[in-house]
């Protein structure tokens, strides 16, 4: 049985992202007069949606005991394959104007992002599991292989200026919401239901807690680790073609750190970096933990540096309670 | 014994990890209706031997024939789909998931990819209070039960699939005297059943209760294989210690 200090603690491990997160808001509600103003929580939203997306992947990634470092490189070539796709090639990518004539309509533009994004995805899934390379060095590798990819497909210029309905994607809303939330609310209800409801979800938190367990089942562990980089992957295009339309600009700059911010996330949202724990509404609160943060920061004018050095805190310190509850349940 | 009904036939097989030998062309076969029992010291290859035959490891030589036909276990999935269920000495449950979950790893039932959780639940329950283990919740992490109520989950889900060929490695170490009892009863219920059972233990009373017939290992070696009747308890335990009787 579960003694009671133990139970406390789960719910406190459980909730208390939530409990920070809403004495963010009052703090920053009292100490700034716009933050609860409607525009600047839309805007917050939307920038939520981008690194949420990501996140939603890299939450299957983190519950199969993965790490996929990449994302933040992989979104800059994403965006700029995109774009040129959009641009109708290499040559045609630095035709300029504020509504320049696409040679190819935005969903060409989204599927090259995407296919991408699925096509490194599985590249990092075949080499850890193949290969046997720890995801800690082959996503770093892709974090720089990725990178000086975009510079190759960049050529050190942004590659701006599309159409409306490209940028629609971006800047547009139905109502008063922004497309990118409303694109992000969709995956997270996806998601959620497949980690939660789905054979597949299952396997997922079984590979997760103990792999041999899993292989010994008959589950095609290999086949289960990659398809959640597989995933990551394509969350890291779509987002990539949603920030390239509100930016109306891809760069080989874009996503750089992301990475961290999006891991942050995850972590703090409760799936624990030691696999099989872990679930789609905590890495949301994690995720809108930190969009507020930055929001936040940014209104009160603290500089950006010292929203790293706190954003690196806060990561160290919920790896550290992750660690210090699992000792605990360990007795 | 006509040759003629094996359900399982291993023969010469070979396995070693980096240069250490773990089985020396091993034979043993199985029939339907017979509790083969497998002893040795630790570390004799007891495991290794059987997680051959449930697709755990591969073998380096040797042929494996189930119903007559030569077959390759090339992964856990294709013993299971040949019938062969494995209860395994570490369990191999996930900690992380509850009765239920662990209780269908790998073989969930589901309607359109979802999981039909509940029923699930109501079979799980079924078969374990047919085994008469008390577990307080189906929903709690498994890595908070008892190493007994974990084993009878690993027990629970290998008799639910209906094996031909059931194979136990140590599968009563955690239990109290009663679950123990019952286990028994089972092992001599799935028998009658046409089952035929691997049994792997260090308990020699329990061994000679429930084998047709006994199978010595030494250092990846088979001693002799005998037939319980025709051996005494001292003869078995000379044999795991000094190989000879
Ligand atoms: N995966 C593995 N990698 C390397 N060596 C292994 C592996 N599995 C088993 N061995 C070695 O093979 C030998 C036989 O091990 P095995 O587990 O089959 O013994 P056992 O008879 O089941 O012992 P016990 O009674 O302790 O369970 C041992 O020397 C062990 O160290
Ligand atoms: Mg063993």
């Amino acid at each position: 049985m579960l003694s009671n200090r133990k139970n406390l603690l789960y719910y406190v491990g459980l909730f208390s992202p939530l409990i920070f997160l809403i004495l963010l808001i009052l703090v920053f509600s009292l100490l700034h007069p716009r933050f609860l103003h409607p525009l600047n929580i839309f805007n917050v939203m939307r920038q939520i949606s981008i690194g949420g997306l990501i996140a939603l992947g890299m939450t299957f990634v983190i519950i199969v005991r993965g790490i996929d470092l990449s994302v933040g490189s992989l979104l800059a070539l994403c965006g700029l394959v995109g774009a040129v796709v959009a641009k109708g090639g290499l040559v045609e990518r630095f035709s300029v104007g504020a509504n320049a004539d696409l040679v190819n309509p935005w969903y060409w533009a989204l599927i090259g992002s995407v296919g991408i994004g699925l096509l490194a995805g599985a590249l990092n899934g075949l080499c850890i599991t193949k290969l046997k390379v720890p995801a800690f060095v082959v996503t770093l590798g892709g974090l720089s292989a990725y990178r000086g990819a975009a510079l190759i497909v960049s050529d050190g210029g942004p590659i701006s200026g599309f159409d409306d309905a490209y940028r629609w994607i971006g800047q547009g809303k139905i109502g008063e919401v922004p497309v990118p939330v409303i694109i992000f609310l969709v995956f997270i209800i996806l998601c959620h239901i497949v980690l939660r409801y789905t054979v597949y979800g299952r396997h997922i938190y079984s590979v997760g807690g103990n792999p041999e367990a899993a292989r010994l089942a008959g589950i095609n562990t290999d086949l289960i680790i990659t398809s959640t980089y597989i995933i990551t992957g394509f969350f890291v295009g779509l987002s990539a073609f949603i920030l390239s339309a509100r930016l109306n600009s891809a760069e080989a700059v874009a996503g750089m750190g992301y990475e961290l911010t999006v891991i942050a996330a995850v972590v703090v949202g409760g799936t624990s970096l030691f696999g099989g724990t872990g679930n789609i509404l905590g890495t949301i609160i994690g995720a809108i933990l930190f969009g507020v943060l930055q929001n936040g920061l940014v209104l009160l004018n603290v500089s950006s540096y010292i929203q790293q050095i706190i954003i690196g805190i806060i990561l160290i310190l919920a790896v550290a309670f992750d660690r210090f509850s699992k000792s605990t349940r360990q007795v | 014994m006509e040759p003629a009904d094996f359900i399982v036939e291993m023969n010469n097989i070979s396995k070693s990890f980096n240069g250490v030998q773990a089985l020396k062309d091993v034979s043993i076969n199985l029939k339907k209706n017979e509790v083969v029992g497998i002893v040795g010291h630790n570390g004799a290859g007891k495991s290794t031997l059987i997680k051959i035959l449930s697709g755990a490891i591969r073998k380096d030589s040797g042929t494996i024939l189930i119903n007559k036909s030569p077959v390759d276990l090339a992964g856990p999935k294709v013993a299971r789909n040949l019938g062969i269920e494995t209860i395994y000495q570490d369990l191999a449950l996930a900690g992380n998931l509850d009765v239920t979950a662990n209780f269908f790893l790998g073989n969930e039932k589901s309607r359109y990819f979802f999981l039909r959780n509940s029923l699930m639940r109501e079979e799980a329950k079924r078969v374990l209070q047919e085994l008469k283990i008390r577990i307080e919740s189906y929903t709690v992490p498994v890595e908070f039960l008892s190493g007994g109520q974990r084993q009878a989950i690993a027990i629970g889900r290998a008799i639910y699939n209906k094996a031909n060929v059931l194979v136990m490695d140590e599968p009563t170490a955690a239990l109290g005297i009663e679950e123990t009892r019952r286990v028994g009863e089972l092992i001599n219920q799935l028998k009658k059943q046409d089952v035929g059972i691997f049994l792997i233990s260090h308990d020699i009373h329990d061994v000679f209760d429930f084998c047709d017939r006994i199978a010595i290992l030494k250092n990846g070696e088979i001693v002799e294989i005998c037939r319980s009747t025709e051996v005494t308890k001292d003869d078995v335990i000379s044999m795991i210690i000094k190989g000879a009787r």
